[in-house]
């Protein structure tokens, strides 16, 4: 029997698909065992489910430097030269 | 001809015009990466001087790009080495499970709770995303470096285990302890608030 520190590991591990099949069994008999842990699998899809809007949103975006950070950036190197 | 052909593909270094061409480039790659846009600021601003001390000895077989991209590269990772041996920073690393006897069991105050209308609270807007920003910035900063590039930036396992010199049950453990502490602060912040 794995302990509950295990069994949440895997679940994490699960999120990105990256679980083994052998994990995936363990954690499964955990969770029948387990109502602490399973509410924390379930959770974790919401998470996971969180996280993805967040990724996408950072995806959209691309930052810059400002003008002014170029302008000091510039500033900066000629005074290297 | 095909050794005149090598001669023409060498590539020069033109640093006057660096900041105009690559500074975003190398910007975002950093922010990527250490996830705080003054610090990233500084490594391109490292980089770039960096290079000018070292012109010299570009040989011209990559691009000026890629030059700059892998001296960026290293300033990245002597940053993770520096925040990787700071110790007894104000960090708080808040433990879930038990140790000694019933090691690995939950602690009890620390149980998840179960949620209320959790999809209802699931609808993309700027609130939940300020909110999870508020949660990720209150890891302790390896992890929060960890856990963005698996899960925001969407970085393969591998990769991120060779830029940051971790194995990879190493990485699990830390994103583990990640969206363990995340998953209570969203429970405190945004589910149960």
């Amino acid at each position: 029997m794995i302990t509950c520190d295990e069994a949440t590991t895997i679940c994490d591990k699960g999120q990105y698909g990256e679980a083994s099949f052998l994990e995936k069994v363990k954690l499964n008999f955990h969770f029948l065992l387990c109502k602490i842990c399973a509410t924390y699998g379930k959770q974790n899809k919401t998470m996971t489910a969180v996280f993805k809007i967040k990724a996408r949103s950072c995806k959209k975006e691309t930052r810059q430097l400002s003008m002014e950070d170029k302008k000091l950036l510039k500033r900066k190197m000629q005074e290297v030269v | 001809m095909k050794f005149m052909n090598q001669i023409s593909k060498r590539h020069t270094l033109d640093p006057n015009k660096w900041i105009d061409s690559y500074a975003d480039y190398l910007f975002n790659y950093a922010i990527v990466r250490v996830n705080n846009s003054d610090i990233a600021k500084d490594l391109v601003q490292e980089t770039f001087f960096a290079g000018l001390k070292s012109a010299k000895n570009f040989e011209g077989k990559a691009t000026e790009r890629t030059w700059l991209v892998a001296i960026l590269k290293r300033k990245v990772i002597d940053y993770y080495r520096k925040i990787n041996s700071v110790k007894g920073k104000a960090e708080v690393r808040m433990n879930f499970y038990e140790a000694g006897e019933n090691e690995g069991s939950w602690i009890e105050e620390r149980v998840p709770q179960t949620w209320d209308n959790d999809t209802d609270k699931l609808i993309e807007n700027e609130e939940l995303k300020q909110a999870i920003d508020r949660c990720i910035d209150h890891l302790p900063e390896k992890y929060a470096v960890v856990f963005r590039m698996k899960t925001i930036q969407e970085f393969e396992t591998e990769e991120i285990c060779k830029e940051l010199n971790i194995t990879a049950s190493n990485l699990w453990v830390i994103i583990h302890r990640a969206r363990t502490q995340l998953r209570k602060c969203m429970e405190e912040n945004w589910f149960n608030a």
